[in-house]
């Protein structure tokens, strides 16, 4: 499978995932969709038949909220069945909302923010002390930032010049209430590199510039991070930029139907979608329906009166 | 107390080199030694205790023995849900020692006042507690927990405590100790107690015997998992029974055996002796302040003998 085609089928599984989970966080399971496809295809070391294999890259998705896409590319790399999927949130399900490591080629839990990149840090200063060969990743969100832990992680990280360990920062530039510089500004790459980090700059939809970042990245004696620019909701319009899609899923009807068609014209050759393989019904927006601004819409109990909506 | 799980780690990281000790730069001259004999198994996280545990916890899930090392309240409350989240729910082998539990540093104030620590760690699944009485207790914990898959907590006192469960060979996670039968012909009460306060203890069943009592005491080095069967038997052959801790009344060694002891229903009368839901913002020495809020061996004997006297 080559990483578009697995890009799409993450955009389309986390569609139907939250759609049929009303789940939240469709908007970083979008943004996050091509660094996962690159990572599952053409750089992390792993092996579905041998999903505890000590020579794996260790791999932790650290802003677990887009637990979506990770158990999305596990499927298709065949850890578990993709048939599965549809039990994301549903009762007795192993498929939390956020990260399960109690899932076969999920190396580590996550769900609360900051915690990742330490851990990874961890594994990768083992590997070390043992001669092990193995690489560590960890994504992180460009919101997750905001936990000191992470600046702890990103120090200690560089002292120990851990250069097995790799951060992709999913900068989609949007956290759970506002854009980030809203919120508290960041310098997100002034930052890394005043730790220390060799630091990379791609588009973080450019399959080839993630490529080429991922596999070149290990200056030696220093930690890389991969600051991906990314767009919250990407692949579907009237999802992007818009942070009401951090909480809000495709309901039924025109959302669903939108989504969907619109993912359909840009899919890669030689994928099918597995839920409506010809698409669905035409539809088109409802005007009202795309006067998601943060202005408009901004309730505190907006979230909850959308799920019992459903 | 310290010096000897410093010794216990240097001799078991000697013949094991996934024995790691991990310091939130904490333990000037105690881990020195431990420094200097096995540098490459030392690492000093500097002074961030959340992603101390969390390295910990990514460590030891590639298959090392992890020890994270500070003292009061920053490697526990202050990374607690690295614990939890991290530790505790990977079954990783973290061990998480703190130093001066209870008022080891009672004149440093109530930021250094080590008192709830046990009822938070004794709440999350999977987390052993351990409190040793004494170094002997402590030497052999270590020992044991470093061979134990899942994450446990070890709660020292400082130093130089006295040497009194002397007859102990192998620690076992979970056991009460009895050290003294109560004479049956006199009145009595069995008195248990958790962690360091463990010298304050003897000393007050040594009280209490010159004065014609009877004792049955017990160390409780492990909280958690309690030993019910210890509390079952004392519960059925005893009118009151003591739970000791230099900790809050609420959700430590007194919580534990209340727990079950509420469970059994057998009548026996529960004293939970230890700091009454409060901070303590006078200062002073551990002694002190042991005096100051009833735990010392004279103010644990008095409320034994009252007991007793007015059943």
């Amino acid at each position: 499978m080559t990483s578009k085609q697995l890009a799409w089928l993450i955009r389309r599984h986390g569609v139907e995932m939250t759609h049929l989970s009303c789940g939240s966080h469709i908007g970083a399971i979008m943004s996050v969709a091509d660094i996962m496809g690159v990572l599952y295809t053409d750089i992390l070391k792993i092996d579905s038949q041998n999903p505890d294999w000590d020579g794996r890259d260790r791999f932790i998705l650290s802003k677990g909220h887009a637990s979506a896409a990770v158990y999305a590319a596990i499927a298709e790399s065949g850890f578990i069945p993709v048939e599965e999927l549809k039990t994301h949130y549903v009762n007795g399900s192993r498929l939390s909302g956020h990260v399960s490591h109690y899932l076969p080629g999920i190396d580590f839990s996550t769900g609360s923010l900051g915690h990742g990149l330490s851990v990874g840090a961890g594994r990768a200063l083992a590997a070390k002390l043992d001669g092990k060969a193995y690489r560590t990743f960890v994504v992180l969100g460009d919101g997750e930032c905001n936990e000191g832990s992470v600046w702890e992680a990103a120090e200690f990280a560089n002292h120990y010049q851990l250069d097995n360990l790799t951060a992709i920062i999913d900068y989609n530039h949007m956290q759970s209430l506002d854009f980030c510089n809203n919120t508290l500004e960041i310098d997100m790459v002034r930052r890394w590199q005043g730790f220390g980090w060799n630091t990379i700059e791609v588009n973080g939809h450019d399959h080839d510039a993630l490529r080429g970042a991922l596999q070149h990245a290990g200056a030696s004696g220093k930690p890389t991070v991969v600051i991906a620019h990314t767009v919250k909701g990407k692949g579907v319009s009237f999802m992007e930029n818009d942070v009401l899609w951090h909480y809000r899923f495709p309901h039924d009807g025109w959302e669903y139907n939108c989504a969907v068609n619109e993912l359909h014209a840009a899919m890669p050759d030689g994928v099918t979608d597995p839920y409506t393989p010809n698409g669905c019904p035409a539809d088109v927006p409802e005007p009202d329906g795309l006067r998601h601004t943060v202005s408009e819409t901004y309730h505190p109990t907006y979230y909850h009166r959308e799920v019992e909506e459903k | 107390m310290r010096n000897t799980v410093v010794n216990t780690l240097i001799d078991l990281g000697k013949k094991d080199r996934n024995i790691t000790l991990i310091t939130g730069d904490l333990g000037f001259g105690v881990l020195k030694p431990y420094w200097e004999a096995l540098p490459d198994q030392f690492i000093n996280a500097g002074i961030a205790e959340q992603n101390m545990t969390g390295v910990a916890a990514g460590m030891a899930v590639e298959g090392k023995k992890v020890f994270t090392y500070s003292i009061g309240n920053f490697p526990t409350l202050r990374c607690l849900e690295q614990i939890r989240n991290d530790c505790a729910y990977h079954d990783a082998n973290v061990n998480v020692i703190c130093v001066g539990g209870g008022y080891v540093y009672g004149a440093l104030g109530m930021s250094h006042h080590a008192t709830e620590d046990i009822a938070a760690l004794r709440s999350l699944p999977g987390v052993s507690v351990i409190c040793p009485g004494d170094a002997i207790e402590a030497g052999l914990a270590v020992r044991t927990i470093a061979e134990t898959k899942g994450t446990t907590y070890l709660r020292l006192g400082r130093g130089g405590e006295k040497h009194i469960n002397t007859g102990l060979k192998e620690f076992v996670i979970g056991k009460a100790y009895k050290l003294r039968e109560a004479d049956k012909t006199k009145k009595s009460a069995a008195v248990f107690s958790t962690g360091s306060i463990l010298e304050e203890v003897s000393a007050a069943c040594d009280k209490l015997e010159e004065q014609g009592y009877a004792v049955e005491q017990y160390s409780f080095p492990t909280v958690k998992p309690i030993d019910r069967a210890v509390i079952a038997d004392c519960a059925a052959r005893f009118k009151h029974i003591f739970a000791v801790e230099e900790h809050n009344i609420i959700g430590g060694l007194g919580g534990a055996v209340a727990e079950v002891m509420a469970e059994l229903g057998t009548g026996a009368k529960l004293h939970r002796v230890g700091i009454n839901d409060s901070y303590c913002a006078t200062v002073g020495t551990q002694q002190y302040l042991r005096e100051q809020i009833g735990i010392s061996a004279s103010a644990i004997a008095e409320k034994v003998r009252h007991a007793i006297e007015n059943e």
